[in-house]
């Protein structure tokens, strides 16, 4: 199905809420479904999508609830279309059964979290990093998820395409961990002409194998489409490449766990990302991801203006973990100074990986939901150096 | 497995490899699959073109794994909002629910209620055995008054759902309730159901002859169906009697019956009119 975004986007210079701009990029992406329960701070993605989709032979869709918003969203995948929702942290949290189901049978699709502040209801339109661990241990048992934290209104729009092309590559859900203030923010961001956008589709079966496996390849198998005579099975119960259950033989769970994992762990190198500045010469690093590391880049050019020699990486790739990348500025660093927007989620994931290395230090803002004030970092930085 | 022993319905739509059901003996989950298969087989309708959706339960198993076509066995409750994305995103197909009412009575309950309202064009096929029958025996939102379950060891204090009046008052295009006796008329209804263009619910209670009926000392599938058809009372008939009179009668037939534009035609509608 083509996108038809070259008929309703205009390249060039846009001036958009980073909210919309996740809109535009999944249409960018080719995304024909989108479902939705009301939640803020993610409404604006809705909003702008029940617009742009039916001009694109999308279909927009309102919900009874989360719950049935990402099943719908799951349902659309195997009828062919690419297929997103977005919530923030209420949402998300009932979202997690299906999100395991997604993981389970290989669905491809999309996830936006804007995130919000506090446990339960707390206090919607404020950013916080508090759903890191929720993105990959929210579902029960376990499984690999893949989870990207935009940046910048920019961002919005090229981790969206981003999210689909790796949902689509390895027949997975992909979470996008933004959050109030990057989905709220306004900026300017430029779309380049869409033909020079990589846009990447799901491998389909070739129609004339008999022996069809569509299921538990780690180099992923191809994906059917209902209704074009595959007669899938698909299933979140234990079950084998051709999709049928097997809850008899624990070997099927042992299968079934293994080969979801290795999957995304085989092809990590091509899934991961940072991006990483001044790390050459830096005898510390910041280590940040989402809206926090706006702060994080400021701060690193003033501390380099009084003589500490600070460097940064920021995590655009949460989960699976960059821990390759984060030994290697451990390495050459030997101080890590871990800032989000929370208690300690991704600190603890650093200290895993790079604690032999590295001294691990985290420093959370002043107020958890405000942003790190730049005078409060520099003077922790000076502590440390 | 050697043909000549398999049901000619099952030698032309089940998968293969599939032939072995899951169900206890006697379970009316096998009369509700050979009835759909035969509404399919008589409209001669093309399998490739449906997508059997289902949740989590005994009768949720009736089209996972058996029916060769796609189907999309699901999470507990939710089988409807799933095929409300398939048959949004392919009005072509025809999509059919199988749940329990477990599954759409209690957890899925407002997905069963919006989905009726929505009036989006899948065939539910609600099989009611008024208990929890792949959990063992727990009270469901079904089970009559008084009964005995194994969480109601003092018998059940609440009231059972009337879910044909439910989905009724949701905005469903069809809606009927027949019993595992009644297969004729089961399999007349599925056909309607199958070729509706709006919101289609089929309840059928059905006998649970290893769970429910351990509970209420009725273990023969045979009696359970004999008193089905003594307690079935036509919906004709049953406007004319009292509370007090339907008291432990199974109201039986077809309730609605009309036509109002579909969800998943009205947007293709939208489409066509936004992009021509
Ligand atoms: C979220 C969730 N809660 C509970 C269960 C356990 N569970 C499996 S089947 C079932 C009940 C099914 O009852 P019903 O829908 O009436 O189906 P039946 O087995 O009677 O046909 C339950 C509660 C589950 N699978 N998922
Ligand atoms: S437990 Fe009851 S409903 Fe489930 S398969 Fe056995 S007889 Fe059928
Ligand atoms: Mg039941």
């Amino acid at each position: 199905m083509s996108s038809g975004a070259n008929k309703i986007i205009e390249p060039g210079t846009h001036f958009l809420m980073g909210n919309e701009a996740c809109a535009l990029g999944a249409v960018v992406a080719g995304c024909k479904f989108f479902a939705f329960y009301p939640i803020t701070p993610a409404n604006e993605i809705a909003e702008y999508m029940s617009v742009l989709l039916p001009k694109v032979k999308g279909i927009y869709i309102q919900m009874e609830d989360e719950i049935s918003s990402i099943a719908s969203v799951i349902g659309a995948s195997w009828a062919g279309r690419k297929a997103m929702t977005a919530t923030s942290g209420p949402g998300f949290t009932l979202m997690q059964e299906n999100i395991g189901y997604a993981v389970a049978t290989e669905t491809p699709c999309v996830i936006v979290d804007v995130q919000r502040c506090g446990p339960s209801t707390g206090t919607p339109p404020l950013p916080m990093q508090g759903d890191v661990y929720q993105a990959k241990y929210g579902s029960h048992s376990e499984y690999p998820i893949i989870a990207l934290a935009p940046s910048s209104v920019k961002e919005m729009f090229t981790l969206t395409i981003e999210s689909f092309n790796l949902a689509e590559k390895y027949r997975t859900p992909v979470i996008l961990l933004s959050d109030a203030l990057v989905g709220h923010l306004m900026e300017t961001f430029e779309i380049p002409d869409l033909s020079q956008i990589e846009i990447v589709e799901r491998k389909k079966p070739d129609k004339e194998t008999s022996d069809a496996k569509y299921f538990l390849d780690e180099d992923v198998a191809p994906m059917p489409v209902f209704g074009c005579g595959y007669k899938a099975h698909v299933t979140g119960s234990t079950h084998d490449e051709k999709g049928l259950r097997n809850v008899e033989d624990p070997v099927y769970v042992d299968k079934v766990v293994r080969a979801l994992h290795r999957k995304i762990e085989k092809h990590k190198e091509n899934i991961v990302k940072v991006e990483t500045k001044f790390l050459d010469d830096a005898e510390i690093a910041l280590l940040t991801y989402g809206s926090v590391a706006r702060t994080a880049i400021h701060v690193v050019n003033q501390a380099r203006k009084t003589g500490i020699k600070v460097g940064i990486i920021r995590l655009i790739t949460l989960w699976p973990f960059p821990d390759v990348q984060v030994q290697s500025a451990a390495r050459k660093t030997g101080r890590i100074v871990v800032m989000e927007n929370n208690l300690g989620q991704v600190v603890n994931k650093v200290s895993e990986v790079a604690a032999k290395y590295a001294d691990v230090k985290f420093l959370p803002p002043r107020i958890i939901g405000s942003l790190h004030e730049p005078e409060y970092v520099i003077n922790f930085l000076k502590e440390v150096y | 497995m050697d043909q000549k022993h398999v049901h000619p319905l099952l030698v032309k739509y089940a998968r293969i490899g599939a032939y072995k059901q899951p169900h206890c003996p006697g379970c009316g989950n096998g009369i509700v699959a050979q009835c759909m298969l035969r509404a399919i087989d008589e409209l001669k309708l093309d399998m490739d073109k449906i997508v059997f959706a289902s949740g989590i339960g005994c009768s949720s198993w009736i089209p996972s794994p058996l029916f060769n076509a796609d189907v999309l066995h699901t999470t507990h409750g939710r089988s409807l909002a799933f095929a409300t994305g398939v048959k949004l995103s392919n009005p072509e197909l025809r999509v059919v629910v199988f749940t329990g009412d477990g599954d759409s009575a209690a957890i899925g309950g407002n997905h069963l209620i919006q989905a009726a309202r929505k009036n989006i064009e899948i065939l539910t096929v609600l099989v009611n055995n008024r208990i929890y029958g792949m959990t063992g025996g727990q009270v469901a939102p079904t089970t009559p008054h008084g009964v005995k379950t194994k969480t109601t060891p003092y018998g059940n204090l609440e009231y059972p759902f009337d879910l044909c009046k439910l989905v009724e008052a949701a905005g469903a295009s069809y809606v009927a309730r027949w019993t595992t006796f009644h297969t004729r008329q089961l399999v007349s209804s599925m056909k309607k159901g199958l070729l509706k263009k709006g919101f289609s619910f089929i309840e059928v209670i059905s006998q649970c002859p290893v769970q429910y009926g351990t509970f209420v000392g009725i273990r023969d599938p045979a009696e359970m169906l004999h008193i089905f058809r003594k307690i079935s009372v036509p919906f004709e008939k049953a406007k004319n009697m009292s509370r007090e009179e339907l008291e432990g009668k199974i109201v039986i037939g077809e309730f609605v019956d009309i036509e109002r534009t579909g969800l998943a035609e009205a947007y293709q509608r939208l489409l066509e009119m936004m992009n021509l």
